[in-house]
């Protein structure tokens, strides 16, 4: 007996132990919380971007002696689970940190979080500052929930010069070229592509530019409606066979099913020239820089948006990525709790100050006009490759395992690590999510 | 072990004891009482109830009939998920069992060395399952790992990658770290045997591989039990281990049913299904644990030693 007790301990303990190294670096601030005047805010390890949030709070905190802000640090697939464990028990942080979209629409119909309309009807000013196509996924049923914060970040192509000057190769101008690389690169023995497959979300970016590509952004948008049978489209289809060719051609480094993405393994094959290209969010600009050696500094660190398809009907300047990051606030939390959280997102998120600390991090702010600040440099350059990308894009996405909702991303992650063990067909993995659209 | 033994209540211990002690002394187990009402019969009754219901970890709790139990049920993921539960018994096992018994019954001896044998052997049993399952993996990794930094090209396989080699990295990693502990089993069994039964096998001119078959193996049937049903009822909730190892994967190649019932409930929001799974789990442990115990047979619990 006591065997689900036990399995629910196991359960917590395995994304626990990864939170408890991570817990307690939280500088002048404390972690934990809930009690007296104190307001909770949980967020995500991994540098620079923990360094920014944590200086942020620390300014709040310094301004207003009298409000605190208390924080608490988790690993990115930690707190995915366990803020949502925390809301659902009523323990949730009074700062509902995440990614909008699906995951958002799930905590509005579930009444867990503060419908914020009015509040940015007072603050027009903030509202007018911020990229408009950040508010999308902030938006549940025409109504704001969430106030976008930090950084925009698309996914990017990545390469390493040094790579393709050594075999003597071009960037790839459409995905003829990327065939035509996979063949070169394979021969000089460098790994073509790197990928943290065992992320899953990872295999899901190729997909989404895919997609786009071939079909244009209402392919993906027919899912998100909940058309009958959307996956089932014949760009879908086209696209998913196109991304088991290049799985099948070698496309990807050997192993790519066990590397994560959380232990930046994927980017450290790029750095170290074991690949040569990676296909990945912007934010991981910073840690490549960091990390990497002269790699970045040393002006090898290459970057272009995803190139067309042939015959593809959709934009080339068109992206996909994260559009911003999100604060809700918990509609469980006191009211003095609430006054806290407005205070701080009214006075310190998006403020100068912090747009500054992002910018010279190598990130680009959800501000418009922040690409008045970025310099000349190698940096500065990478910023306005961003800025203009996601200002440029027709269409930006919204990562699909953050719009939709998590029952279904959740079975959409799935047959993603099997399409690409090429355990299922494209046809198979189209009638197993056809059943989940809408859910 | 997140998992306590099934106790193997043949006869009431204490009520047996003469002299009546043990009515006296029977208030002792009112703390573990509450506590296993409290936190194993309450949850388990939970479990039960949230299993007819649907509720996204979120919002309401609604009453859902047997929808969470028709789609667990339809859903081909769970053969599969029990399969590879099953399999992971299976071969966990096969491989700790002997292993153990003939550690322990090497460790059995009162030689200083083998004192110390059996606390360098005890080390991963210390470790937490979370830590062991980085190590591995950071020891894996085809690109970074053990294999390319030696450069051992054996080493140098896609070890969490390949369906096979993965769930062989699985059952390896579960078999280093929970040896030792029936090790420990065995070491106490083996020196329960009486000394006298090896000395008359001696004068009998019994070698010591005959001595191993004939008294060693036969008189610890009963640890063997015991380690069994820790070992089949322990690999039968393994979760944290696989979870931080393969996640699962790579596809659903190492998915057993305590991850599955997590990616349910924790995942994608399907907390219905999820507390169904768990009641399986529970039903698939108390059938294993009873299955075992008939295998042991009637007089499991009584006293194998000379006298008794």
């Amino acid at each position: 007996m006591g065997l689900p007790l036990g399995a629910a301990l196991t359960a917590c303990g395995g994304s626990g132990p990864t939170q408890a190294g991570a817990g307690g670096g939280g500088g002048s601030t404390t972690s934990g919380g809930g009690g007296g005047g104190k307001a909770t805010y949980w967020y995500l390890t991994g540098q620079p971007q923990e360094g920014i949030r944590t200086r942020a709070v620390e300014r709040f905190n310094k301004a207003n002696p009298s409000t605190q802000l208390a924080t608490t640090m988790f690993q990115n697939d930690a707190f995915k689970t366990k803020i949502k464990t925390a809301i659902g028990a009523g323990e949730a942080p009074t700062i509902i940190w995440g990614w909008g979209g699906g995951g958002l629409k799930s905590y509005v119909q579930a009444g867990q979080v503060d419908d914020l309309t009015s509040w940015f009807d007072q603050n027009a000013a903030l509202k007018d500052k911020l990229f408009p196509s950040s508010f999308n996924a902030a938006t549940v049923d025409g109504k704001i929930y969430a106030v976008p914060v930090e950084a925009v970040t698309p996914i990017v192509l990545f390469y390493n010069k040094k790579v393709f000057e050594k075999v003597g190769a071009q960037p790839p101008q459409s995905w003829g070229d990327i065939m035509d690389l996979v063949k070169k690169f394979n021969a000089a023995g460098v790994a073509p592509f790197s990928l943290g497959g065992q992320s899953r979300w990872t295999n899901m970016m190729w997909l989404e530019f895919l997609f786009d590509r071939i079909g244009g952004p209402e392919v993906f948008q027919a899912v998100f409606d909940g058309e009958k049978d959307a996956w089932s489209n014949p760009a879908a289809i086209d696209a998913l066979t196109k991304m088991q060719d290049l799985i099948k051609a070698n496309g990807f480094i050997k192993g790519f099913s066990s590397i994560t993405a959380d232990s930046n393994a994927d980017q450290a094959l790029l750095y170290t020239g074991k690949a040569a290209m990676m296909l990945h969010g912007g934010w991981t600009y910073g840690n490549m820089r960091d990390t990497g050696g002269d790699f970045v500094k040393g002006g090898n660190l290459g970057y272009m948006n995803f190139p067309p398809v042939d015959g593809g009907k959709g934009d080339p300047s068109d992206t996909v990525g994260n559009p911003a990051q999100y604060m809700s606030i918990s509609s469980k939390a006191s009211a003095a709790e609430k006054e806290i959280v407005k205070k701080f997102l009214a006075t310190e998120m998006n403020s100068d100050a912090q747009n500054k600390d992002w910018a010279s991090n190598g990130f680009v702010p959800i501000v418009k006009g922040s690409d008045s600040q970025f310099g000349t440099d190698l940096d500065g350059t990478w910023q306005r490759f961003v800025y203009d990308t996601a200002s440029k894009a027709k269409s930006f996405q919204q990562s699909w395992d953050q719009a939709l909702s998590p029952t279904a991303a959740e079975v959409l992650l799935d047959n993603i690590a099997k399409l690409f063990q090429l355990s299922i067909s494209p046809q198979q993995f189209a009638t197993s999510l056809n059943e989940v659209i809408g859910k | 072990m997140t998992v306590p033994p099934i106790s193997a209540r043949g006869n009431a211990p204490l009520a047996a004891v003469p002299g009546g002690q043990g009515r006296g002394l029977a208030w002792l187990a009112v703390p573990a009482l509450l506590f296993f009402v409290g936190f194993g019969v309450i949850p388990l009754i939970g479990v039960f109830v949230l299993s007819f219901t649907a509720w996204d970890g979120l919002g309401e709790i609604r009453p859902a009939g047997f929808d969470s139990w028709r789609a667990v049920l339809s859903d081909p993921g769970l053969p599969h998920a029990l399969w590879v539960t099953f399999l992971v018994i299976a071969l966990s096992w096969v491989v700790q069992t002997p292993a153990s018994i003939l550690l322990g019954t090497f460790l059995a001896g009162f030689q200083r060395y083998r004192a110390v044998f059996s606390v360098i052997y005890f080390i991963p049993l210390l470790l937490s399952s979370a830590a062991i399952a980085i190590t591995y993996k950071a020891l894996l990794d085809p690109n970074f790992g053990l294999g390319a930094g030696l450069e051992i090209p054996l080493l140098v396989q896609d070890w969490l990658g390949e369906p096979v080699l993965a769930f062989s990295v699985v059952i390896f990693v579960v078999s280093w770290q929970f040896i030792p502990f029936h090790s420990l089993i065995y070491q106490g069994g083996v020196r329960q045997i009486p000394r006298s039964m090896y000395e008359a096998a001696e004068i009998d001119g019994a070698g010591r591989v005959r001595m191993f078959f004939s008294i060693t193996l036969p008189q610890l049937k009963y640890t063997i039990i015991t380690s069994s049903t820790l070992m089949v009822v322990g690999s039968l909730v393994f979760f944290d281990l696989i979870f931080v190892l393969t996640a699962g994967g790579p596809g659903d190649a190492t998915r057993v049913l305590a991850l599955e019932m997590y990616k349910r409930g924790f995942q994608a929001n399907l907390m219905g299904p999820a507390s169904a799974i768990a009641v399986i789990l529970v039903l698939v442990g108390l059938a294993l644990a009873l299955l075992l115990r008939r295998l042991g047979g009637r007089d499991a619990t009584h006293s194998q030693l000379e006298g008794a």
